[in-house]
């Protein structure tokens, strides 16, 4: 197990370099000036281009402009936002705990209904349920998010107030936010009423934000299952006089949860996509909202290093999936 | 009273194209301590009909029978849940890949003492004593460890002996095996035959035997049933049927050994056993048959009496002079 982890690790290498790279350019790469760019239609004194010029190192050789970029990387040092002069690394950390929250709650939606759904699919091969539960994946999967959203609000915020529009928690309540996850610090609040009102907040953008990994995981699920109910092994547990919820749940549901796994991992980079837009029209307080600011500030600073840390957020998931397969399927552990 | 007795088992599946009769009108019968081997070439329906009992059939297939009696019950009229009490314990099955046979998510012993819970309803200690006991009486080497393994870390015959532990965990009356060594080396395959035989032996269980090989037969069973195109075409006690093969397939099937090869080259049937597409009016072994006439492509034989060892022909061959009278 310990070697197959470093291996996993050397290869989380090489591509964190690369995403390094890719984050780097981005600046560099933009059309035009970045500093009379960022500076937008305010425009720029002479003496503070200089100082800007200097302060990105812009007047070094490119190759050493990297490797003092990556220096600061790895000491965890990403820049200052323009707007806030808060390091990016502090915003980052502050909001992305309500990120975490929505996007743990739109998987944790998206795989119970998923995993069971697509299970109950397969068993039922053709019937009603399947046919029912494919269309509305299909459904699901190609409807645009944003008329999504605007569909639910209309319906169970506007027709029936149910739920609230915006926000992670009613007005009325106010506290110290000790860990950002909303649920935790209105739970440790002890102010009634409080958690309440934090999950009504939650619903409507968990449902928006997971009902594209809920259609993935029930088809994924689904097709997996379909595969490994026609192996032998089901049949020798069928022989052995186990009940049907047994052989589907258990010997076939352990062997369908490898590909079940690669494709929640994938989605992780599709979540945090998907954030960007819920976050925004729920404004919701998180890095998706976040980042979307920042570009429409030009707070380009704040860009860089939330694409950095997003993509090896993304990447620290793939390798946990990594791992969690060669737990779940001793046999991908050897090669 | 018999163990197990079957009466005019039909197997139909719906495929795509139409129906498509697997197993046609076949009787099995094997008493308590009996060894019974199957025999027939590839799609001749042995694997077919014993699915049937355990009732592992898809829901593509359509069974019918006069008789389907498993230690006086009838199998044709339990409920699902009455029968998973029945299959796995008194009823057993070990099929012909044993790699693929067993879960690679989860350990030998994990799978094995399943089955112990579930049916014996056994605590963990106990579990466990009996899992080891098992591994002992199947030859596996160092069962405590070995429990632990996973099926891709076992070799073939290893995975077989596995197979062979968690299907008699219960004490099971009746053992199938299809074809339990065709995916196996040479040598491994007659010690599995020696474990199975053994194991009949020593626990009195029944034991049907399904392969295609008249070697395995000639050492291991008692009585032979071949079946060919999903017809029982005849059936003898070992002895009987190896001096006087009555049925044409079967006495082609006997001169295709090697040890009864009359010349250098190794006679083989020509031919091929028909499938759905190409089912033959009459007799269906008749297109393949040396002695096939008119009335053969014509008329479908019936099942012939006890004395021309029930085949399902004609002209049965070896008829003694008193039968032929
Ligand atoms: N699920 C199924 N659907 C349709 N046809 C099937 C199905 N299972 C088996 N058959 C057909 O039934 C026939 C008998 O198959 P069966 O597996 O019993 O043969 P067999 O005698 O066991 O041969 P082998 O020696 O290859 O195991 C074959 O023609 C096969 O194609
Ligand atoms: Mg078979």
């Amino acid at each position: 197990m310990l070697r197959y982890l470093l291996s996993r690790l050397m290869t989380f290498l090489p591509t964190f370099f690369g995403v390094t790279l890719i984050s780097f350019s981005f600046i560099r790469l933009l059309p035009g000036d970045p500093i009379v760019v960022m500076a937008g239609e305010r425009g720029v004194s002479p003496e503070r281009y200089q100082e800007l010029v200097r302060q990105f190192g812009f007047d070094q050789p490119i190759w050493k402009q990297y490797l003092d970029y990556l220096g600061g990387v790895i000491q965890g040092d990403l820049g200052q936002s323009f707007v806030t002069k808060k390091p990016v690394w502090d915003e980052f950390f502050a909001l992305f705990p309500a990120t975490l929250e929505l996007s743990i709650c739109a998987m944790v939606f998206a795989v119970l209904l998923g995993l069971p759904a697509g299970v109950i699919a397969a068993v039922n091969r053709g019937k009603l349920f399947d046919r029912a539960l494919m269309s509305s994946a299909l459904v699901g999967y190609s409807m645009p998010i944003f008329w999504w959203a605007l569909l639910l609000i209309i319906v169970f915020s506007g027709w029936l107030g149910w739920t609230p529009v915006s926000g992670r928690i009613s007005l009325m309540y106010y506290f110290e936010n000790p860990t950002g996850f909303m649920l935790w610090d209105a739970l440790m609040s002890g102010q009634k009423g409080a958690l309440g009102s934090a999950i009504q907040h939650l619903i409507l953008p968990t449902i928006v934000l997971g009902t594209i990994p809920l259609a993935v995981i029930a088809r994924q699920t689904r097709s997996a299952m379909l595969e490994v109910l026609s192996e032998d092994y089901i049949r020798t547990a069928r022989a052995k006089g186990l009940s049907p919820l047994r052989i589907n749940g258990l010997h076939a549901l352990r062997n369908a949860l490898i590909p079940v796994i690669t494709v929640i991992g994938l989605m992780v980079g599709t979540l945090l996509a998907g954030a960007i837009l819920t976050e925004t029209i729920f404004s919701w307080p998180g890095i998706g909202k976040w980042m979307v600011d920042s570009i429409f500030r030009r707070d380009y600073p704040v860009v860089q290093g939330g694409l950095l840390l997003i993509a090896v957020m993304v990447m620290i998931v793939n390798l946990t999936v990594d791992v969690l397969y060669g737990l779940i399927n001793p046999k991908i552990r050897k090669r | 009273m018999a163990l197990l007795e079957i009466r005019n088992l039909s197997v139909d599946f719906a495929t795509s194209s139409g129906q498509f009769r697997a197993v046609d009108s076949v009787d099995v019968t094997v008493d308590k301590g009996d060894i019974l081997a199957i025999v027939g070439e590839s799609g001749s329906g042995k694997s077919v009909s014993m699915l049937a009992m355990m009732g592992l059939l898809p829901w593509t297939a359509t069974v019918t029978a006069d008789a389907m009696l498993f230690d006086g019950q009838d199998l044709r009229a339990l409920s699902p849940r009455q029968r998973r009490r029945i299959i796995g314990k008194d009823m057993a099955m070990i099929f012909q890949e044993p790699i693929s046979s067993l879960n690679p998510c989860f350990t030998v012993g994990f799978q094995i003492k399943e089955a112990l819970r579930i049916h014996l309803g056994l605590d963990s200690r106990a579990r466990h004593r009996r899992a080891v006991e098992l591994f002992e009486m199947v030859g596996i080497p160092a069962p405590e460890e070995r429990l632990k393994a996973y099926p891709h870390q076992l070799s073939g015959g290893m995975n077989q002996r596995v197979m062979i532990a968690m299907a008699i965990a219960c004490n099971p009356k009746l053992l199938i095996a299809d074809e339990p060594t065709t995916a196996l080396d040479v040598t491994i395959q007659a010690q599995i035959l020696d474990l199975l035989t053994g194991l009949q032996r020593d626990t009195g269980m029944a034991l049907i035997l399904i392969t295609h090989d008249m070697g395995v037969v000639a050492e291991t069973a008692r009585r032979v049933q071949v079946q060919y195109a999903g017809q029982k075409v005849e059936e003898q006690p070992v002895i009987d049927l190896f001096e006087r093969p009555h049925h044409p397939y079967t006495a082609a099937l006997l001169a295709a050994l090697p040890e009864r090869a009359t010349s250098k080259h190794l006679p083989t049937i020509p031919g091929v056993v028909p499938g759905q597409f190409d089912r033959p009016q009459g007799c269906l072994f008749s297109p393949r048959c040396q002695f096939a006439d008119e009335r053969c492509r014509t008329v479908a034989p019936l099942p012939q009496g006890p004395q021309a060892g029930l085949a399902r022909c004609h002209y049965p061959l070896n008829l003694s002079a008193e039968a032929e009278a």
